[in-house]
């Protein structure tokens, strides 16, 4: 790991200004991407700017239709919370199948979707329940969130401060984790939301991505068999050597038809 | 240089440290406390795993800067002088361990797990387990060690 200094700022505001004023600074979370990064020089920022210290960006909190997890909030309490799972259980329980109980412990939803991993978890759920994000200083739909293979629409220096989802009829998360690190080969977040129907896929795209002809086809009926024969075409889907794109084509289909069967 | 004060095992301590400083490399090289095991460096084993505020962590992929100011706990805080710790008699007593490089790593991961459910079922403890590598028990008993570590631990 290359030598970096260190800043442990305590407000928003100075986090922002600092990483504005370094040449090329890193905001640094639960560490749990960021530092094994580090180690193999694969980022190698001149300064690390802690958010571990500044105020007001942990917790969870419900007001009318919205549920707010804050940026520094681990999936360790967003999978035990009891307002998450009174009000949005499946997003409890993509926290719950996130990586191994140490990972729970550090990681943090503004780290997962920062770092926007094709295998990651919390992409699915922002998509699929139509989350908002909110920064230092705009929001941005979940559709305009993720742009691409580690890509947001985040600007440099810009803060994810807290994921604000809309509390849907009903939802659930299912996914085909890889047995060793428990990322997503193929994870699917199917979710009736007030006015559609939304299904968001991580795992088998270099970003998560929703499917809109299942969701229209769920939309006229909400059955596993309107969806049976519809397959994601595997032109671009990931291939390496947990599973080959035609494989992963055939899990969004299976995965999806579970999630439903599940709802119903 | 950093300096940082932590409360290790019950004692406060500090020091000098370069940022990049890992937190298994504070506790192992700067103060000597060999138990906390550096397995693949790669945050995958859970040889390292240590306590930072009550919960479990993996030392390797923790700057040590970031204790500054919090309670580590590693699995020299355990035994009470030649007593040990009712989880480690338990891996002695239902051989949890064979060349016992993962032990210390998998107790202080199990007391984390007992710490939210004093009552775990077998497959509590192998989901688990899920952060913590194995290489030569098969895991049995380990599950077992710490079903009746749970149980010797509420007495
Ligand atoms: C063994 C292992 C298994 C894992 N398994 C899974 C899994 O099954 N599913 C899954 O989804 N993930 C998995 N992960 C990843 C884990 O969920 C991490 O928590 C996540 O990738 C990053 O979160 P973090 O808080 O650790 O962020 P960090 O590593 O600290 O940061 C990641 C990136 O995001 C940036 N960043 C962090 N916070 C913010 C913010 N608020 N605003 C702007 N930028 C920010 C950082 O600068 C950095 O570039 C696994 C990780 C490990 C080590
Ligand atoms: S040495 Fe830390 S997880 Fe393997
Ligand atoms: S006892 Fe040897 S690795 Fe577990």
């Amino acid at each position: 790991m290359y030598d970096f200094s260190y800043k442990r700022p305590t407000s928003l505001s100075d986090a922002a200004e600092m990483s504005e004023q370094a040449e090329d600074g890193s905001f640094l979370a639960g560490g749990m991407t960021l530092i094994p990064a580090l180690k193999l020089r694969l980022a190698s920022p001149s300064i690390l700017i802690d958010l571990g210290g500044v105020q007001d960006l942990t917790g969870i909190s419900q007001e009318n239709n919205t549920l707010t997890v804050r940026a520094m909030t681990k999936h360790a309490d967003v999978a035990v919370s009891s307002e998450v799972k009174n009000a949005i259980p499946a997003l409890s329980e993509v926290a719950e199948s996130i990586g191994d109980p140490q990972v729970r412990n550090r990681g943090t939803i503004g780290g997962s979707i920062s770092n926007a991993d094709p295998a990651a978890d919390y992409p699915a759920a922002l998509l699929g329940l139509g989350a908002t994000v909110e920064t230092n200083s705009r929001t941005i739909g979940s559709d305009d969130f993720f742009t691409g293979l580690f890509g947001t629409a985040l600007n440099a220096n810009e803060l994810v401060v807290a994921v604000h989802f809309p509390i849907p009829k009903r939802a659930v998360y299912m996914k085909f984790p890889n047995p060793a690190s428990r990322y997503a080969i193929v994870g699917v977040m199917v979710a009736e939301c007030s006015d559609e129907i939304r299904v968001a896929v991580t795992g088998a795209g270099p970003s998560v991505f929703r499917v809109f002809e299942m969701e229209e086809a769920l939309q006229k009926n909400f059955s596993p068999n309107s969806i049976q024969d519809m397959i994601v075409s595997a032109d671009g889907l990931n291939e390496d050597m947990h599973a080959s794109a035609d494989y992963r084509a055939h899990l969004i289909t299976v995965m999806a038809k579970r999630a439903v069967a599940k709802l119903i | 240089m950093i300096p940082v004060t932590l409360t290790l095992n019950g004692k406060v301590v500090s020091a000098d440290i370069e940022p990049r400083t890992l937190l298994v490399q504070l506790i192992r090289d700067h103060f000597h406390l060999t138990g906390t095991h550096v397995g693949c460096d790669t945050s995958q084993c859970g040889a390292c795993v240590v306590h930072v505020d009550g919960v479990s962590v993996k030392s390797c992929t923790m700057l040590a800067v970031q204790v500054d100011g919090a309670k580590v706990q590693t699995i020299e805080s355990l035994a009470d002088k030649e007593r040990l710790h009712p989880m480690q008699q338990a891996f002695k007593d239902h051989h949890g361990l064979q060349c016992g490089f993962c032990t210390p790593g998998i107790i202080m991961s199990a007391l984390n797990l007992i710490a939210k459910n004093p009552n775990p079922s077998e497959s509590d403890i192998r989901d688990w387990l899920e952060g913590n590598l194995c290489r030569c028990t098969g895991y049995h008993n380990i599950v077992k060690a710490i079903s009746a570590g749970a149980e010797a631990m509420k007495s």
